[in-house]
């Protein structure tokens, strides 16, 4: 029993990351009809921003080593900078393309993105420490839990009561939600294109922050492709849960990260290396039962 | 004239959907653009709007060229279109689908008071305010789809077939409504329609397009009879036979 209980800590925390990454995803998709598979390597960005560029085996912390609250800041911005200019290079002048160009740019930004992480920081894998302060475990009753996977927990709730505050309650938000419904009837109501958009790779910039920072604090190892199955997950997430639905893309990422840990619990020991045949099985079923996603929306069967 | 377009041409790829038309609107005027299905009447509305690239032509707006102008920055000047098949934010409550339109405006004192008002002329969208437009009836949709372009501070008003999909009593209504608005607040309106059957009343002027092309323009006083539209709208031209069959066919 208690080690069930376990198992959906981890089950929740590995979830809560899959679930930020799938947020950045729907929101791109929601207003641009863009499935953006470059969100991985702005995760992978976040986590390269900590460390000081160079070519060497040993990393040595950077804007990782500042104090929290301007580190965080700091990671955050270098991320909406490079989702802003991703936006401003590529994707603006593709804004009449259809679905499937803006897709294939995507995959160009990505592995662009990969090359030139390699290019400046070298191939090896890197080591790092971020809040390993963290990963002590406390103690609540029988269970003994990470704090870090609390803390991953706690910090993808608050990301996502602030995005649905912001989404709900500012002008920005709203026009946001109006363009994801109707992008053209949003406009021909004054709603100005570029900024809705800019808003939204901003936003979609920080979850992929967010998400480089618990990810990376949890695993401490730097690769340039250190996003890609990150983004596979995350993608996964938003189509089980629903494309163009937010909260599908949150409910699909917490059944992904469950999916994961509890195959890896309880699958016989022979099978247990087959995980990942199993959950996208998993995922198989869930889409013969509902082709739409968990959370279908309405605005994409119209547009489609 | 408050509009003024010229010889416009629109293109989608090969297919010519408008061959050089040309119309005005005066300031206060109801113009109506008359036409079967297919003849043009949205995409010219569109055009105008900035929703479609221009092939030829130009459009002005108050004396100033706006053909090229994003629709956002056409909204912003005034200019204001309903397209058809209403588009309310269905899952954004109808409060929010009228604030969309605000934004664009500095003046937030002002509109909070426009928002006061324009649900006293639209009590239904009073009662509903904080539902999900998706839950409106028809009529009620079309009551706030027009709410919503009048809080954009437009002075014009285009209108894609307001009557299409409503019963005809909420048509009325509607009508109704927009000649309310006229005469309170000066508003001018640019309507397409595929029956003249109610537009002729109040119309001032009324063009007929078909196959892409203007086939009349009149003012509507002259039009009363509806022969010349019907002529226009169907291409008999001095064909007798042919029109007293299509006048059974419920062309007017």
């Amino acid at each position: 029993m208690i080690g069930f209980v376990q198992n959906i800590v981890d089950a929740l925390s590995l979830g809560s990351i899959y679930a930020l990454a799938a947020l950045g995803i729907g929101l791109l998709f929601g207003i641009l009809r863009l499935i953006n598979f470059a969100h991985g390597d702005f995760i992978t960005i976040g986590a390269f921003a900590l460390i000081v560029p160079s070519r060497n085996e040993t990393a040595v912390m950077g804007i990782g080593s500042l104090p929290f609250i301007i580190m965080v800041p700091a990671v955050c911005a270098i991320v909406v900078i490079a989702a802003l200019m991703s936006d401003r290079l590529v994707f603006r002048p593709l804004r009449r393309a259809s679905s499937p160009t803006l897709m294939v740019a995507s995959f160009s930004v990505g592995y662009l993105i990969q090359n030139s992480i390699l290019v400046i920081f070298g191939a090896r894998p890197k080591g790092i420490d971020l809040w390993s302060a963290l990963g002590k475990q406390i103690a609540v009753g029988p269970l003994r839990v990470p704090q870090l996977e609390l803390v991953t927990i706690g910090v993808t709730l608050l990301l996502m009561l602030a995005l649905s505050a912001f989404l709900k309650k500012t002008p920005y938000g709203m026009q946001i939600r109006a363009a994801a419904e109707d992008f053209q009837m949003a406009r021909y109501l004054g709603v100005k294109a570029n900024s809705a958009i800019g808003v939204a790779f901003a936003l979609s910039g920080i979850l992929a922050a967010a998400v480089s920072l618990l990810y990376i604090s949890q695993t401490g190892t730097l690769t340039n492709v250190l996003g890609v199955p990150l983004m596979l997950y995350a993608f996964i997430a938003t189509v089980i849960g629903g494309m163009g639905s937010l909260v599908g893309a949150v409910v699909g990422g917490f059944t992904v990260g469950f999916l994961a840990v509890m195959l890896q619990a309880y699958l016989p020991d022979d099978l247990r290396s087959f995980r990942d045949a199993f959950v996208f099985g998993a995922v198989v079923l869930v889409l013969l039962v509902r082709p739409a996603g968990i959370i279908p929306t309405r605005a994409l069967a119209q547009r489609v | 004239m408050i509009l003024e377009v010229e010889n416009l041409s629109v293109r989608y790829g090969s297919l010519t959907a408008l061959r050089g038309v040309s119309l005005g609107v005066d300031e206060g005027q109801i113009v109506c653009v008359l036409g079967p299905n297919g003849a043009g009447k949205s995409t010219t509305l569109a055009a105008i709007a900035g929703g479609v690239a221009i092939h030829t032509g130009i459009i002005r707006w108050c004396n100033q060229p706006i053909s090229g102008l994003m629709p956002e920055a056409i909204s912003r000047l005034g200019l204001s279109l309903v397209p058809e098949g209403r588009h309310v934010f269905s899952t954004l409550t109808v409060e929010e689908n009228l604030l969309v339109g605000t934004y664009q405006r500095r003046d937030r004192q002002e509109v909070a008071k426009d928002m006061k008002r324009a649900l006293e002329i639209f009590p239904r969208l009073r009662e509903r305010i904080h539902q999900p437009a998706g839950r409106l009836s028809g009529g009620e949709q079309q009551m706030l789809v027009i709410c919503r372009a009048l809080l954009t501070n437009a002075r014009m008003l285009m209108m894609d077939e307001p009557s299409l999909g409503l019963a005809p009593i909420i048509v009325d209504q509607v009508y109704e409504m927009l000649l309310n608005l006229r005469q309170r607040n000066g508003l001018t309106l640019l309507i397409n329609e595929q029956s003249s059957e109610r537009i002729l009343k109040f119309a001032d002027h009324v063009y007929v397009l078909r196959s892409g092309e203007l086939q009349l323009s009149d003012a509507a006083a002259n039009l009363q009879d509806g022969k010349a539209i019907m002529n226009a709208y169907f291409g008999f031209d001095a064909r007798p036979a042919e029109l007293a069959a299509a006048g059974n066919g419920g062309g007017r």
